[in-house]
């Protein structure tokens, strides 16, 4: 069940060594976001708005300038005149202009939390003393939070020049839906009528948070030369300078990014939020300066994944096959356009083969912080709704649901959404697996019920930039430009070893800063072991193939007469055959033969394959509470090759957990005021280790042929399954569907007492 | 407003340093001592990343004024490794890959040794409780489980004489 498809051996792929940045984590030495100090410098702080909706009549600085030992203050009149423009940089798409309003509020301020001004001082005390001196006059809107809200007739608008795009014609009047997109293929409302059995129902669910264990921080200096530096933890140290670059009307090449140890990101550290205002502060104030968010500002200003409405209608004939669907739903955008409704359509239901599908999503700006992707962003909240429904359905049919999945389950060659032809997908392995797994069968206890559901993300491949060199003793070294979020450095070192047949610690991979090596897009999208992956094999290749012809040259050969074998040069013919080389040697001899030995291989990785999850849920509700108990967990995926197989199952991990959360408790709390009533952890509950039981995992493998080792994405997958894994559990145990978000206590206590 | 001298002993080293007298332990750590092991996720004793042991007792160190740990005894992630031998512990979290972003690493690694000292042989359902105090956003707590579980295991065995 668990083993790999081909049988092909590898020497490193597949093991589990200890990763290299490990001792630096387990000992505290490791250098985070916030961690960083420069000589000299101040400290900054953010003064935010306590208003959801407000137009900003003036902006008084002139007290907290004058308080001793403040050295610069920033409001957003300090931002240049920006035109329009839409950078694919980050997690999709995003306007600089949206960009730089966020960062610091020009005219209007869009969301409670959103940054009015900054400050730089010598102190921290100093810089939280100078925000309470700054006197913002604001001019109170009207506000709206609900999307549908947003959506009616006369609702407050966010931006007065917002016309909904995918619209044709172009609307006549702006309005809150920033994007509409609508995908699909076939007569839906015919087959729907003529459906033996159909489903229906409408879901819910409120913003989340990727929670991050660690603040957005930085420091940046901004030089009088015009050249600066910026130390911070992203998931994209390129995407902090082209962003931040952009906004401030500068050249890219005079900044450069150093990316330090990243505290957890899942999608929410892939843009700028500090970064542009500490090097507007720096410029002002002639020092290096760092901000950083404290806890509070990262639920109230940094991006959620945003709420959902959803509304689904799957028929079906009556030997449970399906024969048309219909997903509409609505995603909150927050204060910007965001991008998550475009992944929405792809993740809503391409995973079965359906003749008759229409899927349409909107974006919807709202008061809230502005969204940001959060781990398969877009695809939760709607796989939520599809796989609740067909879990209804598999009852109406009586059909086992993961038969009834099995049943439908797309293939290869089989349409997505899109139309486009899936590739060699693992979706039909993953049941069998699930079905194959003692879990299915396992008795339950009583007030304990058993969900499946399963999902799926598109991963990703893109731009990135490698660079293997050999040391003068013949160790090697991976620059990459990928931050490293969960081991990917052990994930590089693996692939390169493998390559060039050497030991695991004869490879060490670095993060490089932006100076240092060339463009290379985010960690996320699932794409960096994939995409910088075979980079990194790519250009472990060419050093090979040098290594080769260096060894040729030492001995005098033809080229051709060097092969490598076993880590060594080894010559196959002629008088010099079986003359053997290891990298050392020929390192040590290079600079009479050529030279040092490096190579570069900057790709755009083009062949990613999307990855396949099906998730088995036991829970046990209490039902005096209301709680809902998680028992037992299994997360099966089709995980391509696993390259180092412990952080593999760590992502399914915790993805599955992430989801668990979004499913049982997680959720942005608002205020009748517009200001969110739970922006800490204490009220913001995410799953602690007493939540949850160990989260069995069995990773299927169904190689990607269009990687070296087979690697598909895998974390972004795991968080997809669980919320309607949860909730089809829930109406195992009780026989209640919920269809709202989080199931809290108080909500499944109310759908076993309706009396109240 | 005047700064507070503060004596004590960290790590088994005597320190001092002056500081406001709002400050936390955490920022007297972290900003005064330069000991940024210890790490603030939340500021309000929800996430455990700061987790210290003042004397003998498991604390958070962003709920402590610095000025408190006068004439006390501070032990941080950067005094749980015996100089460059690792902890059990330590040793664990590697092996069993139990840290994904690692930044609140420092903190499970801490409460997880004040947990072995008191239990060695603790349960998974004790060990999940005793670590529910330190917030984990990106294992899911298997591997941390497994990894603390497996340090208990060492540990006992180390102690058991041959």
């Amino acid at each position: 069940m668990n083993a790999p498809v081909t049988i092909k051996q590898f020497r490193h792929v597949g093991t589990r060594p200890v990763r290299p940045d490990g001792v630096d984590k387990v000992t505290g030495k490791a250098l985070y976001g916030p961690d960083f100090k420069a000589p000299g410098m101040l400290w900054g702080a953010i003064l935010r708005s306590p208003h959801p909706h407000a137009r900003i009549a003036s902006i008084d600085t002139r007290k907290a300038e004058a308080l001793a030992g403040v050295k610069a203050v920033a409001t957003g009149r300090d931002f240049p005149t920006l035109q329009s423009l839409v950078m694919h940089v980050g997690e999709g798409a995003s306007d600089i202009i949206h960009v730089a309003r966020n960062c610091l509020a020009f005219d209007k301020v869009l969301y409670e939390g959103h940054a009015v001004a900054a400050v730089a001082a010598t102190t921290p005390e100093i810089a939280r003393e100078a925000l309470s001196l700054i006197a913002v006059e604001y001019e109170e809107l009207p506000f709206v939070l609900g999307l549908e809200e947003a959506l009616a007739e006369g609702a407050p608008l966010l931006h007065a020049d917002m016309f909904t795009k995918g619209v044709e014609p172009r609307p006549e009047k702006p309005s809150n839906a920033s994007m509409r997109l609508e995908m699909g293929f076939g007569d839906v409302d015919a087959a729907l009528a003529n459906a033996a059995f159909t489903v229906s129902g409408r879901y819910t669910m409120e913003p989340v948070h990727q929670g991050y264990i660690e603040p957005h921080a930085c420091v940046a200096s901004w030089n009088a030369d015009g050249q600066a530096q910026i130390w911070c933890s992203t998931q994209g140290h390129f995407a902090v300078r082209a962003l931040t670059a952009s906004v401030l009307a500068i050249p890219q090449a005079d900044i450069r990014v150093m990316p330090l140890e990243i505290g957890g990101g899942f999608g929410g550290k892939t843009t700028v939020y500090l970064e542009p205002v500490a090097m507007i502060l720096s410029r002002k104030s002639g020092r290096p300066v760092r901000l950083a968010m404290t806890r509070d500002e990262v639920f109230r200003a940094s991006g959620p994944a945003p709420g959902a409405i959803i509304e689904v209608r799957i028929g079906a004939d009556a030997q449970g096959l399906f024969k048309a669907a219909y997903v509409e739903f609505k995603y909150h955008s927050g204060a910007f356009p965001a991008i998550d409704a475009a992944a929405g359509v792809a993740s809503a239901i391409g995973h079965y083969r359906i003749a008759n599908t229409r899927v349409i999503g909107t974006e919807v700006l709202c008061n809230r912080p502005a969204a940001k992707a959060y781990r398969a962003p877009g695809a939760p909240q709607v796989n939520f709704a599809v796989e609740s429904a067909i879990d209804e359905l598999a009852g109406k049919l009586g059909i086992d649901p993961l038969e009834l999945r099995l049943r439908n389950a797309a293939a290869q060659g089989d349409p997505q959404t899109s139309g486009v032809p899936w590739g060699r997908i693992g979706w039909i392995e993953c049941l069998e697996a699930a079905k194959a797994h003692p879990h299915w069968s396992a008795p339950l206890g009583p007030n304990q019920g058993r969900g499946i559901a399963g999902g799926y993300w598109g991963n990703y491949g893109g731009p990135s930039t490698v660079v293997v060199s050999l040391a003068e003793d013949g160790t090697f070294t991976v620059a990459t430009g990928s931050p490293d979020i969960g081991g990917s450095r052990a994930a590089m070192a693996i692939m390169a070893a493998e390559v060039l047949d050497v030991p695991y610690q004869q490879v060490r991979c670095i993060v490089a800063d932006t100076a240092s090596i060339g463009v290379s897009m985010v960690t996320g999208g699932s794409r960096t072991t994939f995409a910088t992956g075979k980079a990194v094999v790519e250009a472990a290749q060419a050093v090979r193939r040098t290594l080769c012809e260096r060894a040729a040259r030492q001995w005098n050969v033809p080229a051709g007469s060097v092969e490598w074998s076993d880590g060594e040069a080894v010559c196959i013919a002629g008088e010099k055959a079986g003359t053997r080389a290891t990298a050392g040697q020929i390192a040590a001899r290079a600079s009479h033969s050529g030279g040092p030995i490096a190579a570069l291989s900057a790709i755009n990785a083009a062949g990613w394959l999307p990855g396949f999850g099906a998730h088995i849920c036991d829970v046990e509700v209490d039902p005096e509470t209301g709680h809902v108990r998680i028992v037992r967990y299994t997360a099966i995926q089709d995980v391509g090759t696993a390259i180092h197989p412990d952080y593999v199952e760590g992502q399914i991990q915790g993805g599955a957990v992430q989801g668990i959360g979004w499913a049982l408790n997680e959720a942005y709390v608002y205020g009748a005021s517009g200001r969110l009533d739970n922006a800490g952890f204490l009220d913001y509950r995410m799953p602690v280790a007493s939540d949850v039981p160990m989260i069995d995992t069995v990773m299927v493998e169904v190689p990607n042929p269009d990687h070296p080792y087979g690697v598909k994405g895998v974390g972004e997958v795991p968080i997809v399954p669980p919320l309607a894994a949860v909730a089809n559990a829930i109406h195992g145990a009780t026989g209640k569907r919920l269809r709202d978000l989080p199931m809290a206590p108080d909500r499944v206590h109310a759908a076993l007492h309706p009396q109240g | 407003m005047s700064r507070i001298h503060v004596s004590t002993t960290v790590n088994g080293d005597a320190a001092e340093f002056l500081c406001d007298p709002a400050a936390s332990l955490l920022d007297a750590l972290r900003d005064s001592l330069g000991l940024t092991g210890s790490k603030e996720g939340c500021g309000s004793g929800d996430c455990g990343a700061c987790t210290v042991v003042l004397d003998g007792e498991m604390v958070c160190s962003c709920l402590v004024f610095a000025a408190e740990a006068e004439g006390r005894a501070v032990r941080t992630i950067e005094g749980v490794a015996e100089g460059s031998v690792l902890h059990p512990v330590q040793q664990k979290f590697l092996e069993h890959a139990a840290l994904q972003c690692g930044f609140c690493t420092p903190g499970f690694i801490v409460a997880a040794k004040a947990l072995l000292d008191r239990n060695p042989d603790p349960t998974e359902t004790e060990v999940r409780y005793w670590l529910a105090g330190n917030l984990c956003r990106c294992t899911g707590y298997d591997k941390i489980v497994r990894a603390v579980m497996d340090a208990g295991a060492q540990l006992r065995q180390e102690r058991t004489p041959a």
